[in-house]
């Protein structure tokens, strides 16, 4: 069959390799190609399906009990999607009924997990425990009794209620980001130490992208090893506790 | 002072202005979340009626955020320029409605009462109008401003080229800066949101914006768009900088939030003229702002978010700025939720800064959390437009890979010239057909692979 080619090339396609950017789309008069509209609405869709996805909590539970994690389950504030979406403050707050389920529950020997479904349960479901186990095999701490709660409807500060309750030393939250186009699936991680109710944002650290095409489960697991034996260490974390594993992080990128 | 107005046998209560102007703004999600808004629809119609028989001159009288409390108030208050408001200063805010849409109010009239006007009094007259009124007015309001080239022309539309890059790769940078440059687009400024703080990195990214202008000898100027402390530092140790950047908001307290004082402005200002590297004139500076970023940061004192919005376009007229930009959707949908919201916002922060004399363009963009999608971004750049909007954004393929959300493309801009017969700014305009780029029309010609710029450009940056 004879291909029509009706489009206006850009001959610069090899700058791709450089860049992730949609440069370099052709056009077809002024305006976006068929195909590149297409491609557009389809990055589009997976987005808008990332953000409004249930996270599938009984599944993820399924791995990590296989993997040997202990779990927990709660919820926070906002009963559902669109009351997530609207109202911050109720994604921030555990549930009433949560807070008083954790605060029976054995303490955290010194950390909390929170995997919080965030903006993308994909990024969750997809990321968590591999960054998970990576992180087990660096950070050394009574693992089998460490809590892995699984927040839904959940916001960073969920974090702060859930490590309160729990009366861990140190709180990692894992959370979907807010996904791109190119990039669904993104995780972000925040260290609070110290963890209670009405914690500042600038009392955390944050590593952001971790997904294989951003920054790698290892490399992730590193920076998170480094910064929470250093929150530990100095008992504090925020804007007073430096990254400095990117020196270390090199090394490892190159192994 | 209480504020009222009788529906029926209902009579509805405001118990100031603050109160009276929150209850007044078009629904949007933020003013919820926040507790202002209204609970009815009739209740925002009874607050309007109230608003439009408001004398301006109350709004020198009664202070939404008490003037020893905010600096913000402090400078709006102390510029005030009772000439320019003299030939107003009867009018109610029913009645500015009136007196901005007739014929006779032309832009020259506009200019001249922009000093006599203050933020409250704008950020009121706007929640009478409809869309249609914002775009009229705005679109009699003329701000022209220079560096390079000049900006802002009537029948004249720029593009600040956003070529974000994850890492901050030079040689992603200038692959993104050359797509743009090569659909003619980056008038406005070359401007990159850098993912790093860190000074070295920083100073690569201005020294490479820098020799590509002066090797192509392109009219423009360029932007890092860091923290301004970082860039009065970089000025200290010799970076070749263009434009000052700084988000701005209109309280004290949300100010604070982003690290600034009117003070620090000051002395940003004083550093980037101190280098006099305009040759057409000497608007230095870049402020971007946004509804919704005070009470993200807790510094709303009660005011609805359209109204700290265009009291930050106070503090940007203090500083004669180049270029001013309302990121109208990136907030979010628990400040702006759908494509209506982001749309009416748009056109509000477009006619408020032009009518207090800002050189205003507008980030038509969204998130992916939003109910919006490309179709209401390009309802929204049609309509600004139609409304003289001074500059857009031009990203590759609208998809920022930096900061995860959509704006507008290099075909885009493209789109709303074809539509609507808008010029670039002259200057750059004449070196795009110089270097090929262009036809005398102004249309894009087809660039083979022996270009100039596509052979020399990524060489210069490290990219070859």
């Amino acid at each position: 069959m004879k291909q029509i080619d009706l489009i206006q090339h850009n001959p610069w396609d090899e700058l791709r390799t450089h860049t992730s950017a949609r440069i370099a789309l052709g056009r077809v008069g002024c305006s976006l190609p068929t195909r590149e509209v297409l491609k557009f609405g389809l990055a589009h869709a997976q987005a808008r399906d990332a953000v409004h996805r249930p996270l599938d909590f009984s599944e993820l539970k399924h791995q990590l009990h296989a993997a040997g994690f202990r779990t927990l389950k709660v919820r926070s504030n906002a009963e559902d999607r669109q009351t997530y979406l609207l109202r911050p403050d109720h994604g921030r707050h555990l549930h009433g009924d949560c807070q008083v389920q954790l605060q029976h529950e054995l303490p955290a020997p010194e950390i909390a997990i929170v995997l919080a479904d965030g903006l993308s349960a994909v990024a969750v479901q997809r990321h968590a425990l591999p960054l998970l186990q990576a992180l087990r095999e660096r950070f050394d701490t009574d693992w089998a009794n460490t809590p892995v709660v699984l927040a839904e409807q959940g916001r960073v500060a969920i974090g702060d209620g859930i490590g309160e309750a729990l009366r861990a030393r140190l709180v990692i939250v894992m959370i979907g980001e807010r996904p791109g186009l190119t990039s669904p699936d993104s995780l972000g991680l925040y260290l609070t130490y110290a963890p209670r109710v009405g914690c500042l944002d600038s009392a955390r650290n944050c590593i952001s992208n971790v997904r294989p095409e951003g920054l790698p489960y290892e490399l992730a697991a590193h920076k998170l090893d480094y910064l929470a034996r250093q929150a530990l260490r100095l008992q504090l974390s925020g804007v007073k506790l430096k990254d400095d594993s990117s020196m270390q992080a090199v090394a490892v990128q190159a192994d | 002072m209480p504020y009222q107005t009788t529906i029926g046998s209902l009579v509805y209560h405001f118990a100031d202005l603050k109160t009276l102007l929150a209850k007044a703004s078009p629904a949007r999600s933020g003013d919820y979340l926040a507790g202002l808004a209204a609970a009815t629809y009739e209740e925002r119609m009874a607050a309007k009626l109230a608003l439009a028989e408001v004398p301006l001159k109350r709004f020198l009288d009664e202070a939404l955020i008490p003037y020893e409390d905010d600096e913000v108030t402090r400078l709006i208050i102390d510029r005030h320029d009772a000439a320019a408001f003299a030939p107003i200063s009867h009018l109610t805010v029913g009645d500015l409605r009136d007196w901005l849409l007739l014929e006779k109010t032309d832009s020259a009239r506009l200019a001249a009462v922009a000093a006599g006007l203050t933020p409250e009094m704008v950020a009121a007259v706007s929640k009478l109008m409809r869309n249609q009124d914002l775009i009229l007015v705005a679109r009699k309001c003329q701000v022209i401003t220079r560096f390079r080239n000049t900006l802002g022309l009537p029948g004249h539309l720029a593009v600040r080229l956003q070529p974000n890059h994850p890492t901050d790769d030079v040689r992603g940078i200038a692959a993104s800066m050359l797509d743009g440059l090569l659909y003619g687009s980056g008038d406005a400024t070359v401007g990159i949101n850098p993912a790093s703080d860190s000074l070295p990195t920083l100073m690569r990214l201005w020294q490479m914006m820098d020799e590509v202008r002066q090797h192509f000898e392109i009219p423009m100027q360029s932007c890092v768009l860091t923290h301004v402390t970082t860039q009065i530092q970089a000025i200290e140790a010799g970076a070749p900088i263009d434009l000052v950047f700084q988000s701005i908001a209109g309280t004290e307290a949300t100010n604070a939030g982003f690290g600034v004082s009117l003070a620090i402005l000051r002395e940003a200002h004083e550093a980037a003229l101190s280098l006099g590297r305009g040759t057409l004139g000497d608007n230095v500076m870049y402020f971007e702002t946004g509804q919704g970023s005070a009470l993200s940061a807790g510094g709303h004192h009660g005011v609805d978010q359209q109204t700290c919005e265009v009291r930050a376009y106070a503090v940007a007229r203090e500083f004669r700025p180049l270029l001013v930009n309302t990121v109208v959707g990136f907030i979010g949908p628990e400040y702006l939720y759908d494509g209506k919201q982001i749309i009416r916002a748009g056109l509000e922060d477009h006619f408020c800064a032009k009518l207090l004399g800002l050189p205003m363009g507008c980030d038509v963009c969204y998130t992916n959390h939003a109910e919006a999608d490309q179709d209401d971004m390009d309802s929204l750049l049609t309509l600004l437009g139609a409304a003289g909007i001074n500059f857009i954004m031009g990203i590759p393929g609208a998809d920022d890979i930096m900061l995860n959300y959509q704006s507008t493309s290099f075909h885009d801009a493209l789109y709303l010239r074809n539509v609507l017969g808008l010029k670039r700014a002259p200057e750059f305009d004449a070196w795009l057909a110089r270097m090929a780029i262009t036809e005398p029309s102004g249309r894009l010609r087809e660039i083979g692979s022996g270009h100039h710029l596509l052979k020399q450009l990524p060489q210069i940056s490290g990219a070859a």
